[in-house]
């Protein structure tokens, strides 16, 4: 019993990161059309930055603050000087953003070498919840709870806020949006920052569990993207329960079947691609 | 956009190009150090694998961020083949682009029922399903590791000269890249390649005009998946040596950059693209640790200031010449 809910308390725990990263990535295409390839870059990018943070000054709330601004300042200045020129242009902004993903990739390299590393947990959270018979990490716990509530202020903020409803005006009729005096081009910046944020604020979080290593961009960024896939594209619904639903199956796969840690997540993808193209919560 | 052809790039006396061309080429390992010819080498493989790609994202329009699976997997079989049965290139390269079709059958299947960014992202996702098969199953793959001493080709003709020196392996691979592009320029000029442009243009046209649209696409990415396998196999065979980074989503994104460096839908410019590409990585990779970096800034000014490619920069000047 107490094994099925600490599987099951990982998987969620994981998958409360990949929606942080999920989000980003949904928001941005929601808004913008853009696949944005760079997506790892900030998640890897904000823990390389938390964990410097973390041994200057020795606070995590900082590390965490400092990581995930630093990084949603990396994505506006590469939404208004980079992918603003190449509006709608699908193919060449695929290029653009994969082409940040090596830069940032090699200069992180370049800074903090290639050895994996992992964030300390905070020492408030570094001990475990103790029911019985039954020992949890506080730290892991912790992730559930941020995830939980950046879900609820992302609804908030979508559905109850004036910035969200000029959102949705943007995201369904762009050209009427800026007739209405909605500043769309801001909306574009602020949304590509944000997704940085949230990525970031994904690396920063699961360094302590994940780690922090070259490469990791790219198994993040696949995983990122084989969640909008199950949940759709533009959807924050179906960023929480793709994210869910993958970090559960990655768990259990792991835990079951580990040759075939892969096919846990992409068997069930490849089931929804065929009955559902768009995802679960995506529009055609 | 209006489809490229030859004579709006004032290549106009094409078969003397073709012929100097072809002179060079035959020339090059009376020329070239065994380093300087295996650089060829590399070019020549890299430029059929830009083409195959070129079909679908220039001709068809269908952006694949995931061609290097059929690359690697076609690769792979060769290799393991090569290894474990039997020398014979008639058995172990058909084998490799066979299995990259049936694949890219199966992947297209799933991928062709989308478009655009979706496209990209589930082409990408499940050639790393490929990567993650070639990764963890180490007892068949050799895991991150990869397979080593793959033996060169035996084409069991009783040849005087065997592939594994650098000059005939030069030849066999010349051969079969030079065959391997006429037949695409064939299929290009096709009817069916102008279906593709077609489709690119307009798919509810084509539709409408009664043409079934996703068996081209089909047949589109099946066609370009085999001479991507082709050219993964060539890739095996001159390395000696296949491993993961065969089909990695670096690979893939490569040779997109290549496509559109070149100009896609130009068969010939994606070529060109292969051979820079190919060509800067090995010069600079001399120079500096940080090749990637270039990669990226490379990347970066090609999607700003040149994504329709060399090509489409040729023709911006000449319709400036020609407005002045």
């Amino acid at each position: 019993m107490n094994f099925w809910l600490i599987q099951t308390l990982n998987g969620v725990s994981f998958g409360m990161l990949l929606f942080l990263l999920a989000a980003g990535l949904s928001l941005i295409y929601g808004l913008m059309k853009v696949l944005n390839l760079t997506h790892g870059s900030f998640y890897l990018l904000g823990g390389y930055v938390g964990l410097a943070v973390l041994h200057l000054s020795g606070s995590f709330v900082l590390a965490v603050l400092v990581g995930s601004l630093a990084i949603a300042a990396v994505g506006v200045i590469m939404e208004r000087f980079f992918l603003r020129r190449l509006h709608l242009q699908e193919l060449p902004q695929a290029l653009l953003t994969f082409g940040f993903l090596f830069i940032f990739s090699d200069l992180a390299t370049v800074v903090w070498g290639t050895n994996p590393q992992t964030i300390p947990k905070p020492p408030l959270l570094s001990g475990a919840l103790q029911l019985g018979d039954f020992f949890y990490p506080y730290y892991r716990l912790f992730i559930i709870g941020v995830g939980l509530i950046i879900a609820a202020v992302l609804w908030w903020l979508q559905d109850a806020t004036r910035l969200g409803a000029m959102l949705r005006a943007s995201v369904d009729d762009e050209e009427v949006a800026r007739a209405l005096g909605i500043n769309v081009s801001l909306l574009f910046t602020l949304v590509f920052g944000f997704g940085a944020f949230l990525a970031a604020l994904g690396g920063v979080m699961g360094g302590p569990i994940v780690g922090i290593y070259p490469g990791a961009d790219f198994d993040v960024m696949l995983l990122g993207f084989v969640v909008v896939i199950i949940g759709g594209l533009g959807s924050l619904k179906g960023a929480l329960i793709g994210g869910l639903a993958v970090g559960l199956l990655d768990n259990f796969g792991k835990v079951f079947f580990p040759e075939l840690a892969l096919f846990t997540i992409f068997a069930p993808m490849a089931v929804i691609l065929a009955l559902r193209p768009a995802g679960l919560f995506g529009r055609e | 956009m209006s489809p490229p052809h030859s004579k709006h790039l004032g290549l106009r006396p094409l078969g003397a190009v073709a012929l100097v061309a072809a002179v060079a080429l035959l020339s090059l390992p009376y020329v070239l150090s065994t380093y300087h010819l295996g650089l060829v080498v590399q070019m020549l493989i890299f430029a059929l694998f830009a083409m195959s790609l070129d079909l679908l994202l220039g001709y068809a329009g269908m952006p694949s961020l995931g061609h290097a699976a059929y690359f690697g997997i076609s690769a792979y079989t060769t290799a393991l083949l090569a290894l474990r049965l039997s020398l014979n290139a008639w058995l172990a390269l058909p084998a490799g682009f066979l299995l990259a079709a049936l694949t890219a059958a199966l992947f297209g299947l799933l991928a062709l029922r989308t478009r655009g960014s979706y496209f990209l992202m589930i082409t990408l996702a499940l050639s790393q399903v490929v990567w993650g098969i070639a990764f963890g199953w180490r007892s068949l793959t050799g895991g991150d590791d990869g397979l080593p001493d793959v033996p060169r080709p035996a084409l069991g003709l009783h040849l005087p000269w065997s592939l594994a020196d650098s000059t005939p392996f030069y030849y066999f691979t010349l051969l079969v890249v030079a065959l391997a592009s006429l037949l695409l320029l064939g299929i290009v000029a096709s009817p069916f390649g102008y279906a593709l442009r077609g489709i690119r243009e307009s798919e509810s046209r084509m539709l409408a005009l009664g043409h079934n649209v996703w068996r081209y696409k089909l047949a589109a990415f099946v066609i370009a998946a085999v001479f991507a396998g082709l050219a993964g196999s060539l890739y095996a065979y001159y390395n000696r040596f296949v491993s993961p980074d065969y089909l990695h989503v670096t690979r893939s994104a490569e040779v997109l950059l290549m496509v559109i460096l070149g100009g896609a839908g130009t068969l010939i410019g994606p070529a060109v693209g292969a051979v820079i590409i190919v060509l800067l990585e090995n010069v600079i990779s001399t120079y500096t640790e940080r090749w990637l970096l270039l990669l990226g800034i490379i990347y970066v000014i090609v999607s700003l200031f040149a994504p329709n490619g060399l090509i489409g920069l040729l023709r911006h000047f000449r319709r400036r010449r020609a407005t002045q």
